[in-house]
């Protein structure tokens, strides 16, 4: 247990008469890079949102880095998330803020840091994702490669030791995909991260997981390394990769 | 008559959305109440909320306490002549626009210009996942969007109305002195002497209960709007609609509270 990141026990989830997770159980370990797959309305993304509190699970239990979850107050569950960081699909950037305001602001909430520091941080993470030159353009101004690098410094700033990742490389072309992928690898290296990265998408996959697991009517249906899901005589799996290389 | 099954189910559907509104609201309310005065305290962000809504509001409301005031002296002029009334008309102009006129009018301005700005603004946050992310990056959403914006609506309408009076007294003025002359300061003094403690602050201070409702409509139809864009416009016009309509029945047990408490 005491290398335990995340561990998920029996979690179900329902909208109206619709099981989206049923009795999930999971484990992920303290640095490791898990993947989830699963055709779109699988429930992977309510998986991400219970774990960080924004959904509440009907049923089970979860623990994040030795807290249980479902048992805290708000403020408790809110110094819990001071160490997750979420990349939502959309960027999800404050469109009022400038890019190093975007960077800033969960600088100022949470760190009583000198506004220097502060900004040395916010050049630091932008020089990290490359986009330096950004530094004062709105949300709007960007395109969707960039944004999407800017709310993955937006949610590495803190150095979180969880990053979960809700679709990171939706609607990018494959070569953003593979930089946005790379660059995912390395910040988790260099910060000693642990992730979950919920994707379609085999290029980012293959690059930055560890493990991968896939849902399926609402459980966990198959479970491994990439290539060992990639290689499975399942049916269901072969389809749904062989699309996935096509559309790659 | 019997209505048919369709009929039924939309006055249905209308009621559920009616009586989920009215509950929605009064839930908000209560969690407003239980969060602002948790700190931190976002000062900041209320100050530039006061200075974005005053700005954004006072050409509009310039105009129509302006217009307000010309046009009430300009009716009311012959009908007071034909009772040989003339003099009270200062006295007429000042005590409509402040006990009624100026508050309401201003109030149900801001609610078009406000409740929608905000409505749309929380609504394209909560589409575009912004209160999510402000959610797990640990800030409380409610606290930096909600309350700073309605405390900000609180505090600025009364300003606001108090300005308007001013511009729609102005206004009233102009509009007796195109049909006779009328010296300023005898104006100034006929008003003066018309009003009373227990006309201005009775109607000034219902507008710290307007603003209120503006931002509470506003920001509760913006931050519980879903589905996409479309729920965003409705989130904008319907926060126009329930605001106003509020506004005005909260106005009527208002004056019945401030004619009892400042008996005329």
């Amino acid at each position: 247990m005491a290398d335990l990141m995340v561990n998920i026990k029996n979690l179900s989830k329902a909208f109206d008469s619709h099981k989206v997770l049923d009795k999930i159980s999971l484990n992920v370990e303290k640095g490791e890079n898990l993947v989830v797959f699963g055709r779109s309305g699988t429930g992977k993304s309510v998986l991400l949102k219970c774990i960080i509190g924004l959904m509440t699970p009907d049923e089970g239990d979860i623990v994040v880095d030795g807290q249980e979850m479902l048992k805290l107050s708000y403020s408790q569950l809110n110094e819990v998330r001071k160490n997750i960081g979420f990349l939502f699909q959309s960027g999800a950037l404050y469109d009022s803020m400038t890019v190093k305001e975007n960077l800033a602001f969960p600088l100022y909430r949470h760190f009583n840091l000198p506004q220097s520091e502060v900004e040395e941080r916010v050049v630091k993470t932008l020089e990290m994702v490359s986009l330096l030159d950004a530094i004062d353009k709105m949300p709007s101004e960007l395109s969707g490669g960039m944004r999407k690098r800017i709310a993955l410094a937006r949610s590495i700033i803190t150095e979180p030791k969880l990053m979960l990742y809700d679709e990171p490389t939706t609607g990018l072309d494959p070569l953003t995909t593979k930089e946005i992928s790379e660059l995912i690898l390395e910040l988790q290296k260099k910060l000693n991260m642990t992730s979950i990265a919920v994707t379609h998408d085999l290029i980012c996959a293959n690059i930055i997981a560890d493990r991968a697991i896939f849902l399926k009517d609402a459980v966990i249906a198959y479970e491994g390394t990439i290539s060992e899901l990639t290689s499975s005589q399942d049916k269901f799996l072969q389809n749904f990769f062989s699309t996935e290389v096509i559309k790659a | 008559m019997q209505l048919s099954k369709t009929r039924r189910g939309r006055i249905g559907e209308r009621l559920n959305e009616y009586f989920s509104t009215i509950g929605g609201l009064s839930l908000f309310t209560v969690e407003f109440f239980k969060t602002f005065l948790v700190p931190p305290y976002e000062f900041a962000e209320i100050k530039k909320h006061m200075d974005e809504l005053g700005v954004k509001t006072l050409p509009i409301v310039s105009v129509t306490g302006f217009i307000i005031g010309l046009v009430l002296a300009m009716q009311s002029q012959p009908v007071l002549i034909r009772f040989g009334a003339e003099s009270f008309l200062p006295g007429m102009v000042a005590l409509t626009v402040v006990r009624e006129l100026g508050p309401v009018l201003t109030a149900i301005i801001f609610a078009g210009r406000v409740s929608s700005g905000i409505g749309a603004e929380l609504g394209s946050m909560r589409v575009t996942e912004q209160i999510d992310a402000m959610e797990v990056s640990a800030v409380n959403p409610f606290k930096y969007l909600v309350v700073t914006r309605v405390i900000a609506c609180t505090l600025i309408l009364p300003v606001l109305t108090v300005y308007v009076i001013f511009i729609a007294i102005m206004g009233g003025y102009i509009a007796i002195t195109l049909s006779q002359s009328m010296n300023f300061n005898y104006y100034v003094n006929s008003l003066m002497l018309s009003i009373r403690f227990g006309d201005f602050v009775p109607g000034v201070a219902k507008t710290f209960v307007f603003g209120f409702i503006v931002g509470m409509v506003g920001a509760y139809k913006g931050y519980t709007a879903e589905n996409g864009t479309e729920g965003v416009g409705k989130a904008s016009t319907t926060s126009v609609v329930v605001s106003s309509l509020i506004i005005l029945l909260f106005d009527m047990v208002l004056v019945k509270l401030t004619l009892w408490l400042w008996p005329t």
